[in-house]
């Protein structure tokens, strides 16, 4: 079995600076400033920790925000996007065996 | 080339060849008090010459050259030569500068403190830090200010002062003794004519100022005031520095720094006298 994980930029590989309920981001590997509201630096934040899949992000986003669309489609369409932009990357895993009964 | 010039405006050397005498005599004549170039090296070079040899004499048209060009400038004629080497060298300082953030704002200062006012052509940069300086404020630039990147303090680059239209009249009123250089008319700017700043702002130009106040201003309004968001003065600000994408992330940390550190405020103002009003009330509140 294999399950999709997403990680962000290498440690300093961001500069983030909030500003009001935008924060301003420079990605240092493209040169490029970013824009985003929230849950990207959020999603950020979480991913800069390490790698983790749709699921596990979406446990530890809920834990520690109060995002106000908590939805796993939310959440995949965000990281999408982060994708899409360069700010993150997805790569396949193989997942821990589970168990049949 | 020919004929050469050289000045220092504030932390920036400019050494300017030329294939006609004129304008590097009106140049001579208008930068006299500034001093030369650290070490007599220029920063950033430009040249104004003639597309074929005989351009020179026949229909005398400039061309602007230099370490950084548009290759689609369209020449100017000769009368308005001192125009050409002006548009040369900011060009220059907009693509080629390394060491500050370039913002396009006019600015002045007062206590140490720094005034910056942003805006398109036309929305009164120079002509407010003009009325300003004749109130008392120190004149610090009309086109650029320089953000430090690495101490946030702004930089004074008080060149020539590039006067529009009915600024002229308004600028020629506030500063009745000022030297003028030749009007320039019918340019594709309209009618302009440069100012050479006072000489308290040339004798100062080396004192950087902390920035305190980031104004965005608009001319031909009712009076009126506004806080602009930050992330908006971000986005604005990043658009009005012509080398923000070059610096990268030391351009960054400087502009979030700025933006992070001063109020930033639009000013919709109907006139001179009330946009002064409006900036010392704005000034004396903070």
């Amino acid at each position: 079995m294999h399950q999709t994980i997403f990680h962000g930029p290498p440690e300093n590989g961001l500069f983030v600076a909030p500003l009001d309920e935008f924060t301003a981001v420079y990605h240092r590997a493209s040169g490029i400033t970013h824009l985003l509201t929230e849950p990207a630096p959020q999603i950020l934040a979480m991913l800069g920790k390490g790698a983790l899949s749709l699921d596990a992000l979406l446990d530890r986003l809920a834990r520690d925000y109060d995002l106000t669309d908590g939805t796993r489609e939310a959440l995949a369409a965000r990281l999408d996007e982060l994708i899409e932009s360069g700010l993150i990357e997805s790569g396949l895993i193989e997942s821990e065996p589970v168990e049949r009964t | 080339m020919r004929h050469a010039f050289s000045v220092r405006i504030g932390p920036v050397g400019f050494r300017i060849g030329s294939d006609w005498r004129a304008p590097i005599a009106v140049l001579d004549t208008l930068y006299r008090d500034y001093p030369k170039p650290h070490d007599d090296i220029p920063d950033f070079t430009v040249r104004l010459f003639a597309r074929r040899p005989w351009r020179r004499f026949v229909r005398p048209s400039v061309e602007i050259g230099g370490d950084f060009m548009l290759p689609e400038a369209a020449p100017l004629p000769l009368r308005q030569g001192l125009l050409a080497a002006e548009m040369a060298m900011n060009l220059q300082m907009a693509l080629g500068a390394r060491r500050h953030l370039l913002l396009h704002a006019s600015a002045v200062e007062r206590d140490g403190r720094a005034l910056l006012m942003t805006g398109i052509s036309g929305a009164g940069k120079s002509t407010l830090a003009t009325l300003l300086a004749a109130n008392g404020w120190r004149f610090m630039g009309d086109e650029f200010a320089l953000l430090d990147t690495a101490t946030g303090l702004i930089h004074a680059f008080p060149r020539l002062i590039s006067l529009k239209n009915e600024a002229i009249a308004a600028a020629e009123a506030a500063w009745p003794d000022a030297r003028m250089g030749p009007l320039l008319r019918a340019t594709p700017k309209g009618d302009i004519r440069h100012m050479v700043p006072d000489a308290r702002a040339i004798a100062t130009m080396d004192t950087p100022a902390t920035p305190a106040l980031l104004l965005f201003p608009r001319y031909g309004f009712d009076a009126e005031t506004r806080p602009v968001p930050p992330a908006e003065a971000f986005v604005r600000m990043t658009q009005a520095s012509t080398n923000y994408v070059a610096l990268g992330e030391a351009g960054f940390r400087a502009l979030t720094g700025l933006i992070a550190d001063v109020p930033c405020i639009a000013i919709d103002y109907p006139d001179g006298a009330s946009a002064i009003e409006q900036v010392e009330a704005l000034w004396a509140a903070l």
